[in-house]
């Protein structure tokens, strides 16, 4: 496990639970799994959700598992989803809502922001909305703007909402074993790209899977990782890199290939955010970067990079630089020409290591 | 000849013979100074509604969304096949609560004409349809209300010097000054936050129903919202989770007449009822006289029966009228016409109890007026006790660094800096 090593983020573990090597859609089913067996007030629903297990099979077997009172196709209507999922928190259940794609979250916006995300500040702690929000999000599998976007930053936006992104089969179980159990609304974007193995962003070499990789190795039992807790990725002292998902993955092969002794921090979670440990590695390389596949203006970047400047003013090198999406639609057949990908991050890098 | 507005010079191509076609923007019937015309409606005699079994199958009730459930008739006789045949008690108690609300409402409505709030929102002329429907349900159903839906606090004995508090957004305020005016939420009362956003309660509702449904609980939901957000997307996604999954669920439409300024003929009045948007959806639908409280109390209790028994939902459109302005925001005399709310042809809701009580013998003009005093007084003094708490902008409020509380359930890290950041710069200012 390189730097940081996931396994010592561990706050809980049953005591010996045994370890599989698990892809992050195993990893998520497992995660929901633990917490259905655990908590009878766990509830999943969503369209194809229940007797398919899903389009990506994240919830298989769960339905006839744990029957049809708690795992259930739903109606496709992402507002009444969500604010069937409120309605469920407000009664006393604790649901884990799937959004199909990302892509398809805005018509549950209203219920997400204005409801969830409101409900415990506005009736001053009488309800609350302990939901978890799972929606696979990104790009890199020729999905068209349809089943491509990254749309996080409009959460983070929001107050409320927590928005958490696992970057590994083992960041995905103990993270939404945490989301679940949280008593807030906490959006869960899932990066469908490296669903089944990580991608380093070469897109015309083979895909890889996640067997043999240290992050994949999974305790079958319950464990959780805090949320607001970022992962360093790789130590180093020569560049912060900050980013999220999948590019953390398309990060690292990148600085591997340039052979530079980055930081790369793998933030885990934007809201909240460990800013702790941003700002600690900043100090200490005085250079950063930010990558994400979203789009650029207004995106959580910008918000990185306020917060960096900031704290880190007189500790900087060289100007903090953004790769990300570009400010238009997730282009079809020019997905790559798009995706931030390692001619894009060495660019940037190449800039920063410069000055 | 040439059209001046026909810029694109769309019109008279070549080829194009067919009429033009023409947009219908719905207008309604009487604007500011046009007298008020109630002649086109059809209301029924009031023993005319058959009542279905509470378990009758959807497909075999359709008329009964569009015809009209009524008890009370034009002398005050509870009649027909609706009639709860309530005990005396119960009726002088629904009469009570009624003219209670309305007496909340005029209290609360002048204190923000005196600047002591900044909004308010009167039911005058709607409250059997809260009251109703609040006596017809047990004391734990969970209602999810719209912001009109204040006389359900008042029956389930909520104290009104809470609701005050909340008014006032003051130091007594349960909900610590940050909902406008109105926006209770009042779990002990089973009384769901409200929202301000238009009908999002409604799917939040058919998703308790569904919990308690799935968890084997025996508890059932009603909420409620006005006609004109019907049109609200989360409206059809309710109805359809409701019939999907036949939760045990009461979805109310108080069909007022009016959203704002803009009359029922906008949420789509002109084609069909509210109480019809069930039948596309294949759930009981009721189209209910929503000034007899008689009539909503039965409704509400064959809805109530039928959840119970597994029967499925009933969606029931309360017809009545908006006799004030939407809000203390706006001035109905600037766009209907100022006869309707006289002119109204199913009167008034206490009138007709009252009407109805003393045709019983159970009640009396002098009673009544004692009553109105009695309440008056009552909803005076609770204002004067909740004014020492405070009134809006009067410095009395929730502290300032409580904006930052109930965001989440523990502050993290960059609410708890914004906070110090706030108390710093108050601090250095010299505040």
């Amino acid at each position: 496990m390189e730097g940081g090593g996931a396994v010592s983020d561990v706050m809980t573990q049953d005591a010996g639970t045994d370890v599989q090597q698990m892809n992050m859609i195993q990893a998520i089913n497992s995660a929901m799994d633990v917490m259905m067996e655990r908590d009878p007030t766990v509830v999943v629903m969503g369209e194809d959700v229940g007797f398919f297990g899903g389009v990506f099979r994240a919830t298989a077997g769960l339905q006839q598992k744990y029957g049809k009172n708690r795992v259930f196709d739903t109606p496709i209507t992402e507002c009444g989803i969500i604010g069937v999922a409120v309605g469920m928190g407000a009664y006393g259940l604790r649901p884990v809502p799937e959004i199909q794609f990302a892509d398809y979250i805005y018509p549950a916006l209203d219920q997400l922001v204005s409801e969830a995300g409101r409900l415990r500040y506005r009736s001053a702690g009488e309800f609350i909305a302990p939901m978890t929000v799972r929606s696979p999000f990104g790009g890199g599998i020729f999905g068209g703007q349809t089943h491509s976007q990254s749309p996080e930053g409009i959460f983070t936006h929001c107050s409320g909402i927590k928005t958490v992104i696992p970057s590994t089969p083992y960041d995905a179980k103990g993270l939404l074993i945490a989301a679940i159990e949280d008593n807030d609304p906490t959006i869960f974007f899932e990066p469908k790209r490296i669903y089944n193995g990580p991608f380093d962003g070469e897109y015309d070499t083979p895909a890889t899977s996640w067997a043999g990789h240290a992050d994949a190795q999974v305790p079958t039992g319950y464990y959780r990782i805090p949320l607001g807790k970022a992962r360093i990725a790789r130590a180093g002292g020569a560049l912060t890199i900050l980013c999220y998902g999948t590019m953390v993955h398309v990060v690292e092969h990148t600085v591997a290939m340039l052979g530079l002794d980055a930081e790369i921090v793998d933030l885990r979670s934007l809201v909240p955010l460990d800013i702790e440990t941003i700002e600690a590695s900043v100090k200490k390389t005085g250079r950063c970067l930010i990558v994400h596949e979203a789009t650029r203006t207004s995106g959580f970047g910008a918000e990185l990079l306020a917060q960096v400047q900031e704290r880190c003013f007189h500790y900087l090198e060289a100007p903090i630089e953004r790769v990300t999406g570009f400010d238009t639609p997730y282009p079809h057949s020019l997905e790559w020409a798009y995706f931030p990908g390692p001619v894009r991050i060495r660019e940037a890098i190449n800039k920063i290591m410069k000055d | 000849m040439t059209d001046p507005h026909d810029s694109a010079g769309l019109q008279g191509k070549a080829g194009h013979n067919l009429p033009p076609l023409r947009l219908h923007v719905p207008e309604p019937p009487a604007r500011p100074g046009e007298s008020a015309d109630f002649t086109h409606f059809d209301i029924p005699a009031a023993d005319a509604a058959p009542r279905p079994d509470e378990t009758a199958q959807p497909a075999t009730m359709r008329d009964m969304a569009y015809g009209l459930v009524r008890v009370l008739d034009e002398n005050g006789a509870a009649v027909g096949q609706w009639n709860p045949n309530l005990p005396s008690e119960t009726l002088l108690r629904m009469l009570r609560t009624m003219a209670l609300t309305r007496a909340f409402d005029a209290r609360m409505f002048r204190a923000q004409r005196q600047g002591k709030t900044s909004f308010y929102m009167k039911s005058t002329g709607e409250e059997a349809v809260s009251i109703g429907a609040a006596l017809a349900l047990d004391r734990d159903d969970m209602c999810f209300p719209s912001y009109r839906q204040q006389g359900i606090l008042i029956a389930r004995d909520w104290p009104i010097i809470d609701m005050m508090n909340q008014i006032y957004s003051n130091k007594g305020d349960r909900l610590k000054g940050r909902q406008l005016p109105i926006m209770y939420s009042a779990r002990d009362a089973g009384f769901f936050s409200i929202s301000g956003n238009l009908t999002t309660q409604y799917p939040q509702a058919v998703g308790w129903a569904m919990a308690s449904a799935a968890r084997g609980d025996t508890r059932i939901a009603a909420t409620w919202c006005g006609e004109g957000s019907t049109a609200e997307g989360d409206f059809h996604s309710a109805c359809t989770f409701a019939s999907v999954y036949r939760a045990p669920v009461i979805m109310n439409i108080v069909n007022n007449q009016w959203a704002i300024s803009s009359f029922s003929g906008f949420a789509g009045a002109e084609a069909t009822t509210f109480a019809a948007r069930a039948v596309g959806y294949g759930i009981a639908g009721l189209r209910v006289d929503g000034n007899d409280v008689l009539a909503v109390y039965a409704a509400t209790r064959w809805a109530a029966d039928r959840a119970r028994a597994n029967a499925g939902p009933t969606l029931i459109e309360h017809f009545t009228y908006r006799v004030e302005g939407h809000s203390t925001s706006d001035d109905p005399s600037a766009y209907r016409s100022a006869e309707e709310s006289s002119l109204w042809p199913l009167g008034d809701p206490i009138a007709r109890l009252k009407q109805h009580c003393i045709a019983l013998g159970i009640w009396d003009e002098d009673r009544h007026a004692a009553m109105d005093k009695e309440l008056a007084e009552l909803v005076r003094d609770a204002a004067r006790e909740a004014e020492k708490n405070g009134i809006l902008g009067h410095g009395l409020h929730h502290p300032m660094e409580s904006m930052f509380e109930d965001v989440f359930e523990e502050m993290p890290r960059h609410l708890k800096e914004q906070q110090q950041q706030m108390l710093d710069e108050w601090k250095a200012a010299g505040l």
